[in-house]
């Protein structure tokens, strides 16, 4: 199909770019021009996105597809769904499904089940059998299955040991390790330690529970020259740790969830378990370092951290409810609310975030603007204001905080693998 | 004059006159109960479930004998006793419960904030009878009836709580309803039971007994909770006893004639020495009666509500 899309304001950090005005003739998906195309070229389609952004195509580096094992929350199909309506091409699951993907076949099932959609799903595989800190996961396997990164998320890499020799095993194939950087004897309460916690009578969890394993792994892959990658970073002080570390040179890059920059544990007054998560929402202080450390560069890049959960499992008593919330369709919204349009970031710096530095990361190439590069893109209208209804939300969970909410900017569609979503459809390119 | 608020959640954030109404409630009722027959029509037909998740003996007695004697209907419901140990959700529990149509329902959960949660799916009156280490507003305003009898006020004493304040619901809403009604109120106890951030609340944090004796009209001494996670916060229960435990020695000491509220049940050796448990300076029983006076208080207030 011959498909031309009209008056594109075109922004690609890596590719310095930022033209307006564009036009982008695609054939079977794939870009065959770029320039001021609209009367020479007859199409099949043409879609007129008047004037809004055409960027590489958004990654989210940290979901949870639920699937095998929780499908009543969460399928890969209804993830990658959730994915593109809310402006993503490409996302990396976290392996803590049931069975945990640990497996080459696993890998290969989760593969498969993502084939023929728009969004591309990476599989992230457990850094040790079971996620249970004991032996090294096959490494080798599943990097020829197709893994991108390592990591034991949900919970912690149990010793400062395995940790060391994951490190150097990986060194063979450069994979990232992503740590949920929690110790453990520090954790299992509800909340973010402080008044807030006193105030609720909720078991609190301190912020040096994700200091203390930050600065443990920053040693660990200093030691071992490995790759450490900060995932769901909350805490003011280890953004510190993360910005010496990198100073010094250590391969460390971090990532931080929309909900870290845009609430903190003030929004528990009312026990709503939609704003229970791990790591829990932080202060004020929390937020202000957050800020510091995306616009110094010390945060790397944006994920939600999508966490479906079940009604029935949300609906309860606050300490019994589990962790997180789904963010794939409010991420993008969140970002060019809280950062773009608060000037804390500029357009190229949120699509580095949003796009560029978590496929660098996961050394995944980065979609170009090119003639002869398949097309990879997210639609953005930035100045569009619109009300979060979780009621339509494409994720089988509806746990999300921000119902209701008024956010400006949203990602209006996205073009990937020769599909194109666009006006609430897909569309075969 | 009637409540502000048709749930009692806790004391955080309640006006000081709505205190003032129940605690002024109760004086009527703790009347009645020094009389022959102790039992007033008050709360006929209104039907009201005692809903326990968690062992208590007292409080559910004390919730009981309030109703009785405001003859409402009243059931209880114990775990162990039903659905829970056959995997029911809280919330198909509390919407079974309300399907018989009951009036108020009076909570004890060891989860904090379930009181919170059963006010936002029913539409009962909710009575948090204590939530986890959250709050225990019915002992707190008894605490508060106690200290008003000795002294005729509660405005401008200086009210020391003295334990584990970091796991009390006790303490908690004792600092809430004191500050409100114009007390001073600091803690007294080892660093590891003082909750972190506790001075944002305006409280005195004391770690020497012997100062909060002196400094203070009343002791609100709570229970060392030995059967919970207490242990893990102080070296040794001797320790404990030979640092923070209230004694006549300690009494006579600081030369001081204190009023001591505890509320129960006694450790006796470890908090209070024996002597100082029966001595001249507690009001621990009354404590127990007016406990019932001040329930009936805030059953009568809320089951009265419009």
């Amino acid at each position: 199909m011959k498909a031309l899309i009209t008056n594109c304001s075109i922004v690609h950090p890596g590719q310095k770019l930022n033209e307006k005005n564009k036009d982008i003739f695609l054939v079977d998906g794939v870009i065959k021009q770029i320039g001021n195309l609209s009367t020479s070229i007859s199409a099949d389609k043409v879609i007129d996105l008047k004037g809004n952004y055409v960027v590489p195509g958004f990654f989210d580096m940290h979901v949870h597809l639920r699937e095998p094992g929780r499908e009543d929350e969460e399928t890969i199909a209804t993830g990658c769904n959730s994915a593109a309506f809310g402006g993503f091409t490409g996302i990396a699951c976290m392996p803590n499904t049931e069975p945990a993907i640990d497996s080459a076949e696993v890998v290969k099932f989760v593969k498969e089940k993502a084939a023929d959609h728009l969004v591309d799903v990476f599989p992230v595989a457990a850094a040790t059998v079971g996620r249970k800190g004991e032996v090294l996961s096959p490494i080798a396997e599943l990097y020829e299955a197709g893994v991108v990164g390592l990591s034991d998320d949900g919970t912690v890499i149990k010793t400062a040991s395995i940790l060391k020799r994951a490190f150097e095993y990986v060194q063979m194939y450069n994979l990232p390790i992503i740590e949920h950087c929690e110790d453990e004897s520090l954790s299992g309460g509800a909340m973010n330690e402080s008044i807030n916690s006193t105030l609720l009578g909720l078991p609190p969890i301190p912020s040096i529970a994700e200091d203390l394993i930050v600065m443990r792994d920053i040693i660990v892959a200093e030691y071992t020259k490995g790759q450490i990658h900060i995932a769901h970073i909350s805490t003011r002080r280890a953004i510190q740790l993360v910005r010496e570390a990198k100073a010094k040179g250590i391969r460390v890059t971090s990532e931080v969830a929309p909900h870290h920059f845009t609430l903190t544990d003030d929004s528990l007054k009312t026990y709503d378990t939609n704003y229970k998560m791990n790591p829990p929402l932080r202060t004020n202080a929390d937020i202000d370092e957050i800020i510091l450390g995306l616009k110094d560069g010390t945060i790397d890049c944006i994920a939600c951290d999508h966490a479906p959960h079940s009604f029935e499992e949300k609906e309860a008593e606050f300490e019994y409810a589990p962790y997180g919330i789904i963010g794939l369709e409010t991420s993008v919204g969140l970002s060019l609310s809280e950062l773009l349009h608060k000037k804390i970031l500029s357009l190229e710096q949120l699509v580095e975030k949003l796009s560029i530095n978590p496929r660098k990361i996961l050394n995944q190439s980065i979609p170009q603007f090119k003639e002869g590069e398949i097309a990879n893109f997210t639609f953005l209208n930035i100045d569009e204001v619109w009300t979060v209804d979780i009621s339509k939300f494409k994720s089988k969970s509806k746990n999300s905080p921000f119902d209701k909410r008024l956010l400006t900017g949203k990602a209006i569609g996205v073009v990937n693998n020769k599909k194109m979503l666009f006006g609430g459809e897909f569309i075969d390119l | 004059m009637s409540l502000s608020s048709r749930h009692l959640l806790g004391l955080q954030g309640v006006p000081k006159e709505d205190i003032q109404l129940i605690l002024d409630t109760a004086s009527t009722f703790r009347e009645i109960l020094e009389r022959p027959i102790k039992r007033v029509p008050t709360l006929q037909g209104k039907t009201i479930v005692n809903l326990f998740y968690e062992n208590s003996t007292r409080t559910r007695i004390s919730f009981e004998l309030a109703e009785k004697r405001l003859s409402a209907d009243s059931v209880n419901f114990s775990i162990g006793q039903s659905s829970v140990s056959k995997g029911e959700t809280l919330k198909d529990t509390i919407k079974n419960i309300e399907a018989m149509k009951v009036d108020i329902v009076v909570v004890r959960h060891s989860a904090a904030g379930v009181p919170n949660f059963l006010s936002r799916i029913c539409s009962s009156n909710i009575i948090n009878a204590g939530d986890g280490i959250h709050e225990h507003p019915t002992q707190a305003l008894l605490d508060m009836y106690s200290i008003r009898e000795k002294f005729g006020k509660l405005a401008g004493l200086k009210v020391c709580i003295v334990g584990d304040v970091a796991h009390s619901r006790v303490a908690l809403s004792n600092i809430f309803g004191l500050k409100t009604i114009g007390a001073q109120v600091s803690v007294c106890g080892p660093s590891t039971m003082i909750p972190k951030f506790i001075e944002e609340l305006g409280v005195n944090v004391i770690h020497n007994i012997d100062e909060a004796i002196q400094e203070n009209d009343v002791l609100n001494v709570l229970r060392i909770q030995l059967e919970r996670k207490a242990r893990e916060y102080f070296p040794s229960i001797r320790e404990y006893a030979n640092y923070f435990g209230i004694t006549s020695e300690r009494l006579e000491k600081n030369g001081k004639d204190i009023l001591i509220l505890h509320p129960g049940p006694i450790n006796r050796g470890v908090e209070l020495s024996s002597e100082v448990a029966d001595g001249l300076n507690q009001v621990i029983l009354q404590q127990v009666t007016n406990g019932v006076a001040v329930r009936m208080a805030v059953l009568y207030l809320l089951g009265t509500l419009n």
